[in-house]
This record gives structure tokens, sequence and C-alpha cells, in this order.
């Protein structure tokens, strides 16, 4: 039988404490290593710091625009740089779509931006890919400005 | 389980049949001898009610102590306020009754509600026995003198709502001609915290709001429940251990499973209407594609392919069809298809992008959600994209979940931030007749979303 019993609420607090990925986290890294200490090589403070963890696209595409490009061949090259590093994905909406569709274009521009991952010669392996549509927004306005930054693909040092 | 007890007899062998049947796991019911002449009631035309609404009086049920007096009183109250919210009823001021509800419980006397205006009068009386209630409860047509329904209720005590709410859709069915919707659950997503770190629960209420209870902790995301036909299941999305994966939920034994052997994300989920397959949404690479899971086998089916995002499946009533939401022509369409994948054709044709399809239990419309001009709306079409009806308009709004009898919409409707901060941002379920009228938001703890009407639960 393929099915898992995954089991009631205690197997789940076992298996669900575990949340990667926080960007919010990463952004406050970023915070601190402007206060002095230099962030360190490999993590997702560098990326941040050093590189640029997130692309951004037009209302309802998933394309790579030309501006964004040159910010995920700096991600290939950095982690060129550090093979042990492994990383996600993570793809975002903004607000102006329904939730099952923005889903949808959420995995497909983390996938558009790991393509380019990959491209760039970084294993297919370290690089995972996750959706959360419209759900987490970087910004929490209602506005044109707040939804471009939304419109993204984060990456994350797993 | 209740829906395989060999004593359970449908909702209509309860109402009208002879003998005691069980309506509910310990609710049980019968039919009362009339007190007068009995007849069939006239029954009037769902759209007349909704123009000029059925002025009824519901006064409390009589009991012979304080406790039943008051579980009377509380039992009436439930019946009112279903009533009216649906829009079709105008319970009448209990100020303005004459006659006491305990003679009237004895003997209705026509002229006292005659002369206060109301077409259709209720009665009842509650009795304790022990840790159960027996309700008595009774319908008459005031103008004919006539008494058109009575039925008897015993249930745990814990348990009157039910009671509440089985007398409300007797009334409704009498009265109107078809089924009611209040003997109903809605599962749906609560929603807490600021909107970059919100906390999404599964939770689950009476069609009120009352009885609410959460079924997950919060310690994971999860998105779009779903009713299983027998009301005992739920599939929805969730987010344990970061892999987006639809999973099953019994209400019974609070487990939960995941549904499949999808490498990706898979989402959207739905039961077909015999309840023995679920159609969701899988991603594969960049591309989302539908796929049947038969629940006994667990073999999967791909039914669409190709490039595009295909999404929200939903069966039609009869299982041959499907309606789904797919950017394969360019932007978010309406899709109609055979159960089987064939005969793919478009039905949306309207300005603006289309999403979130339902087909209603009828086989009459299908609700979606339309974005056009910087709004978002609820609307209804027919199953070949004709007669397209917009039922509401806003910032935004998506989602939609009929009831039970195709005559009501759920949904949940949001409003625009104001700061930067989030600051307003508010996210609400509605509910909404399907000729446009009677919105109401529901009562829900704090924020809320993706709601899921259960079918009738006896």
């Amino acid at each position: 039988m393929k099915m898992k019993l995954i089991g009631a609420l205690a197997a789940i607090a076992l298996l669900g404490a575990c949340q990667s990925g926080d960007e919010n986290a990463a952004a406050s890294g970023a915070g601190s290593a402007a206060n002095g200490a230099a962030p360190r090589p490999g993590s997702q403070e560098d990326l941040v710091a050093n590189v640029g963890d997130r692309v951004f696209f037009d209302f309802d595409r998933s394309n790579i625009r030309a501006d964004q490009r040159p910010v995920l061949e700096r991600q290939a090259a950095w982690l060129g740089r550090y093979p042990q590093v492994q990383v996600s994905v993570e793809g975002h909406t903004d607000e102006r779509g329904t939730r099952e569709y923005n889903l949808a274009l959420g995995q497909r521009r983390a996938n558009a931006a790991r393509d380019v991952l990959v491209a760039g010669g970084v294993a297919p392996a370290r690089i995972s890919t996750i959706s959360y549509g419209k759900d987490r927004p970087a910004s929490l306005g209602s506005n044109e400005e707040a939804w471009a930054q939304n419109r993204r693909a984060v990456t994350v040092v797993r | 389980m209740s829906l395989r007890s060999p004593f359970l007899l449908t909702r209509r062998h309860a109402l009208f049949g002879a003998g005691a049947a069980m309506v509910a796991p310990g609710v049980l019911s019968w039919p009362l001898m009339p007190k007068s002449a009995m007849a069939q009631g006239a029954v009037i035309d769902i759209t007349r009610a909704r123009t000029d609404p059925i002025p009824i009086a519901i006064p409390a049920m009589a009991g012979a102590s304080a406790d039943a007096q008051r579980l009377g009183r509380d039992i009436a109250n439930v019946i009112q306020t279903n009533l009216r919210n649906s829009g079709l009823f105008r319970p009448v001021e209990r100020q303005a009754f004459i006659q006491s509800p305990e003679a009237a419980a004895a003997t209705p006397r026509w002229q006292d509600w005659r002369v206060i205006g109301t077409q259709a009068l209720t009665t009842g009386r509650v009795e304790a026995q022990g840790d159960r209630v027996r309700v008595e409860f009774r319908l008459f047509d005031v103008l004919a003198e006539q008494q058109i329904q009575g039925t008897a209720f015993t249930a745990p005590a814990a348990q009157w709502r039910r009671i509440a709410h089985l007398i409300s859709d007797v009334i409704y069915e009498r009265m109107l001609g078809e089924k009611g919707y209040f003997d109903t659950q809605i599962v749906y997503i609560s929603e807490s915290g600021p909107r970059d770190r919100r906390t999404r629960r599964l939770a689950i209420m009476d069609q009120d709001g009352e009885n609410h209870r959460f079924l997950t902790d919060g310690r994971f995301q999860a998105l779009t429940p779903r009713f299983h036909p027998n009301a005992r299941q739920i599939a929805f999305m969730s987010y344990l251990r970061n892999e987006p994966r639809v999973y099953l939920f019994n209400l019974d034994s609070g487990q939960q499973q995941v549904l499949g052997s999808f490498s990706g994300m898979t989402f959207s989920p739905r039961f077909s209407p015999d309840g023995r397959s679920v159609i969701l949404s899988a991603a594969r690479g960049g591309d989302a594609n539908i796929f049947i899971v038969d629940l006994a086998s667990r073999r999967e089916r791909q039914l669409t392919s190709g490039g595009s995002l295909d999404v929200s499946p939903c069966f039609s009533p009869d299982g041959t069809q499907i309606v789904f939401n797919s950017d394969r022509g360019g932007d978010q369409q309406l899709y109609v298809m055979g159960a089987d994948g064939s005969g793919v054709r478009r039905i949306s044709f309207g300005n603006g992008r289309y999403a979130t399809p339902v087909w209603s239990p009828r086989g009459d419309l299908i609700a979606f959600t339309r974005m056009a001009g910087g709004q978002f709306a609820i609307g209804v079409m027919r199953p070949d994209g004709s007669g397209e009806r917009i039922l509401s308009e806003g910032w935004a709004m998506e989602g939609p979940t009929f009831a039970p009898n195709g005559r009501v919409l759920a949904f949940y409707r949001e409003t625009r931030a104001r700061d930067s901060r989030g600051g307003g941002y508010s996210s609400r379920l509605a509910q909404i007749d399907i000729a446009g009228f009677n919105e109401r938001q529901m009562v829900t703890p704090s924020d809320a979303s993706d709601p899921s009407w259960s079918p009738l639960l006896s």
C-alpha cells in the first residue's frame, strides 16, 4: 500500500516543526550584517547582501525578464563557489489572482528561476522548488509597488 | 459510522414515513398525529419568496420545567435565525403575538395568528428525558387552518441545535417545495497573524457559525479544504514537511494521510460525486495538469497534458463532466471536458479572466470568480457558458461553494490594505442567494478563506 499514514496531531507536531526557508529571517540577517559583522560566506545573509536573493516578474508572467537574468547568473556563480550549499527556490505571486491558480503560477516562476541556475552550471539535485502562491507576500500593501515586490522567486539556502 | 447503519432511513422517510427513524447518530424522529385537518400545504415559489418573504410565526416552544422552557426558547431562536438569514422568510416579531406559546402548542386560535399577518405558524413542546430531549414540532398553514407537518424528535440534550436545524429544513421544504440547507457544516481556513507570516488552520463549524472547532494546530499551512459527499472526510492542501500536497482528513479519527505518490506539488482537490475518487492538479516542472486518483486502488490517471496551468477541477453532479480553469488560451478561462479528459471546450467568453469554477449540485449552473477592470466578482453561468450573471463584485473575492440545495453560495471576500503594513486588510466568509440578493457576512472567530459547504448531514 502506497499511502502513508501520517497519524494524529502528535506525529504532525514532530514532522511539521521544521519549517525551512524563512525569507524573513534572511532579511533580518541582512540587517545584522549591515550593523558590522560580515555575513558568513555561503550563508543566506551572504547571498542577500552580495548577490541578491530574488528576481521579479511581470503580472501573470513567469518568463525571466532580461533585467532579472543577471541576478540568477550571479546566484549560479555564487553557488559554484559553495558546492555544499543546497537551495530552495520559492515562487510567489501578487494578491490580484485566485489562490489555486497562483499556486501554479508561483511554481512556474520558481521553476523558471531554477532552470536559469541549472543552465548556469548548478546541479539540479542541489535545487528544490516550492510555491506559496499569493499567501506569503513580502510587501503588505495593496498597490502596484507592493505587487511588483511580491511577484518574485526567492532563492533560500537550506 | 452513521451512513452504514442499517437503521438509517432517508430524510424523506424520517419526515413522512411511519414509525421512528434515525436521522442522525442518536437523533430519532417520527410523525405526529395531526391536531387539525392535515394538508399538503401551499408550496410557495422561491422566486416569489425572494421578493415577498413568507411571514412565519415561531413562538418559543413550550415546556413543563424552567430548563425545558429555556431550551424551547433557544430552539425557536435558532430556527428563526436560520429562516430569516435565508432571505425567503420573514419571522413575525414575537411582541405581536396574541396567543401564548403554551396555548398555541395545545390548539392554535387561528384568528389570533391571522390578524398579525402571519401565513405559517410553528408550535412545539420540549420535554427533558434524562440526558435526552424530546421535541414535538408542528407546522400550520394559518390561512387554510390546517396542520401541514408534525414531527417528534429525540436526541441527546447536547445535540439540541441539530434538532433546530432539522426542523428548519422541514419548514423550508414544506413551504418552498425544495430541500433546505440548515443541517450542514462549513469547513474553511481560519487565518490569523500578519499577512506575510499568516497562520492558516483547517476549521469546521455549523452553517450558522456555531460549534466551531479547529482541525489542525497551525504548525503547517493548510489550504482549500473540500468535503467528501459523506461529510466525514475532507480533502485539503497541506504544507506539512514543506512539501505542499493534497491530504485526506478523516473527521471521525482525526487522522490525515497524503494522497497519491506525486513527486511535485499537488493542489486544488475535489471529490467525485460518488466519493470514490479525487480530482486534483499536479505540478510537473512548470506545468500543472489534472489527475484523478482512485481512492480504493490509489491509482492515478492523467486527464490533461501540455504546457498550461490546469487547475481547480470540479465534477458535474452526475459525474460525466469536469469543469476546470486553464491558461491554455493565453489567460485564465473556464473549460469543460468529459470525465475521461476528452472533448475539451472553452465556456467562458466574457470580459476578463475567469477562475475557481464549481458545479451546482442541481447541475444547472457553474459558479466562478471573474477578474476584470481591477475588480473581482462572483458569478454564475450555465454549463454551456450562456446566461452569465454577476452576483457580487468588489476589491477581491473568490472561492464560491454551493449549499447542497444549490440556492445559496458561500465564498470569501477580502478588503484592500490601506497602508504598507497591510492595515485594513481582512478576509471574511460571505454568502449570497444565487439570484444575487441577501449577501451576508458569516461569523468566524478571525479572518477566514476557502469555505466548503457540506452536503446535508442527514
